[in-house]
């Protein structure tokens, strides 16, 4: 037993070690949004004075600065809101419906399409943007939400993740019985499957919101009104004009605004999302 | 017997009737794109100022120009070196954290918080990021100020990030590892919990130090799960767009060493040459095609 201890060093050094490692860990991780939301709070004066840990009184001045200012954050929130609430709807509604497809029924191509959608999981959407973007044109379809919503509808990702789940938590003989009851397939999915996917679909549904929310490719290539044009968009509109002419607190104030709503969102639900993920990842 | 029969047929026709949505929305929106992507790169066919060129049929020209003439291996040694400065560093504290939390003999509290905090930055806007970055480390910005009043820069002489080939590639690569690590970590901590307890505890009964334990029985355990997690990294690091794109504004300076090849792609698509950008497109499809296909047997393989 003593020799054993010898060995390595004792636990309460690793300890100490690990809680070290991990508040370094916290900081890094950290620092940058506690520097951006201070920032966000003082006036451009102070800005340039030079860095302090104390927040200032100027957030709401530098809120009102923005709101009025030439860039249209307000519609850029309620565009990116829009987008990415449909296609946290659509993406979870038709994945849970594909998902059933190929779980509750035995047809002859189910384990071909099921390969198939695996296999096209991972091809990335940059490379089919050139006809994307094409299509999209040759439909009328530039600067409408639509091209950014609709395709959601196939999402092999979230697809993937609600079969898996389906596996564990959807039992066929639930689907069985009621089949007996003389319930139709349509009725079985509306009113069995979709209840009981719940915890799931709700995962699924905020990754899939903050994965279009956080989109700048695609939007980017398809909307190009300024009325239409979503956060990540106007980002880049800001970083490309002259920086030293505006107002920084108004400029962090305009970053934090684009990603306070995550922040939030994920500190409420931080602990389905984290378990959520280990779910999806058990299986990698 | 031949009634229930048809009965089964009949109800598990519905399958194929769940599966139109996304066969359709499938069809139209990926697999037409790519098709029309692919026959894009066969032609000549961009815009010189207001005037159009092309479409004209050039058969692999634009492979050819785009293999010999173009810049696509800088891109794509830039992509690639970003994406390993960011990756070495990420699955080294991923492995050290997971294995932290997956160690119950550490009996570390507040594991929920510290996993909490580390997936944050994996959710954050990458542009915003990118924006915020620019301006933390920009000439006039704080970290220039925090860096001159603590002497390590002389006051008055700022460092530009963004004019240093190093500097900005690091600072793409460490975003890229702030946003990720998180991510890694919970994706290894997963598969170390999956792990039969009674090896270690097997292992400890023969005195086994947590060094040995971790090199001899987790590592290799672990192995496909850190195979599958290096090859979606890849993938993911080939698509390097946001973080770049923002912080050196779409012209991936200095001297474009910090240009990657989907802000390649992106250029191509702004000024509407579709034959080049058709090339590269079919060029990323192959590379991430070969790539998936790995993950893809490896898939199939634990499927088991």
């Amino acid at each position: 037993m003593e020799k054993k201890k010898e060995k390595g060093l004792p636990i309460k050094t690793r300890r100490i070690i690990a809680y070290t490692v991990l508040v370094l860990v916290t900081i890094m991780c950290l620092f940058w949004f506690y520097v951006l939301f201070i920032n966000a709070t003082r006036s451009n004066a102070e800005l340039n004075r030079g860095f302090t840990m104390i927040p200032s009184k100027y957030a709401a001045k530098n809120f009102k600065n923005i709101i009025h200012g030439s860039q249209p954050i307000f519609s850029g929130l309620l565009n990116s809101f829009i987008i990415a609430s449909f296609t946290a709807l659509l993406s979870t509604y038709f994945s849970t419906l594909t998902a059933f497809a190929i779980y509750a029924y035995d047809f002859k191509l189910k384990k071909a399409i099921f390969t198939f959608i695996l296999a096209i999981m991972m091809i990335p959407t940059q490379v089919t943007a050139l006809g994307f973007v094409q299509l999209v044109n040759k439909m009328g379809l530039e600067n409408s939400f639509i091209p950014l919503i609709i395709p959601s509808i196939a999402s092999p990702v979230v697809f993937f993740y609600l079969k898996q789940s389906m596996d564990s938590s959807l039992p066929k003989e639930l689907l069985e019985s009621s089949r007996i009851d003389g319930a139709g397939e349509f009725l079985i999915f509306s009113k069995i499957a979709l209840p009981l996917m719940k915890p799931a679909i709700a995962v699924q549904a905020i990754f899939s919101f903050i994965g279009s929310w956080n989109n700048y490719f695609t939007p980017a290539l398809i909307l190009k009104d300024d009325g239409k044009k979503t956060l990540p968009i106007l980002i880049a509109l800001l970083r490309s004009a002259d920086f030293l002419k505006f107002d920084m607190g108004q400029v962090y104030m305009f970053i934090a605004c684009s990603i306070l709503p995550v922040i939030v969102v994920y500190l409420i639900l931080s602990k389905n999302i984290v378990s959520g993920m280990t779910v999806g990842a058990v299986k990698g | 017997m031949n009634k229930k029969n048809s009965n089964v047929v009949r109800y598990n026709r519905w399958g194929y009737f769940f599966l139109i949505p996304f066969a359709v929305v499938f069809i139209i929106f990926q697999l037409i794109p790519l098709v029309s992507t692919i026959y894009n790169s066969f032609f000549k066919h961009f815009f010189d100022g207001m005037i159009e060129i092309g479409p004209n049929y050039v058969g692999l020209d634009n492979y050819v120009s785009m293999f010999t003439g173009g810049k696509i291996w800088k891109y794509f040694g830039n992509t690639m070196i970003m994406w390993l400065m960011g990756f070495i560093p990420q699955i080294l504290l991923s492995l050290l954290l997971a294995s932290w939390f997956a160690n119950p003999s550490l009996r570390l509290k507040g594991k929920a918080f510290f996993q909490t905090v580390i997936y944050l930055p994996n959710l954050i806007m990458a542009s915003a990021f990118a924006m915020l970055f620019f301006a933390l480390f920009s000439k006039v910005g704080p970290i220039n100020g925090m860096l001159q009043s603590m002497g390590i820069l002389e006051a008055g002489k700022p460092y530009d990030f963004l004019a240093h080939t190093s500097s900005a590639r690091w600072l793409v690569a460490f975003m890229n590892f702030i946003m990720w690590f998180g991510n890694t970590t919970i994706l290894l901590l997963a598969g170390m919990l999956g792990i039969d307890t009674s090896l270690y505890e097997a292992a400890e009964v023969d005195g086994a130090t947590s060094n040995q334990v971790f090199f001899k029985i987790t590592l290799p355990i672990l192995r496909p799960i850190l195979i599958y997690v290096m090859i979606t990294s890849l993938i993911g690091g080939l698509q390097m767009f946001d973080v770049p794109q923002i912080l050196t504004n779409g012209a991936g300076g200095p001297t474009e060493t910090t240009m990657t090849l989907i802000m390649a792609l992106n250029k191509h698509l702004f000024s509407k040459n579709y034959g080049m950008g058709g090339a590269l497109s079919v060029f990323m499809f192959f590379v991430t095609g070969i790539l998936s296909m790995i993950i893809f047997k490896f898939n199939s393989k634990t499927e088991k």
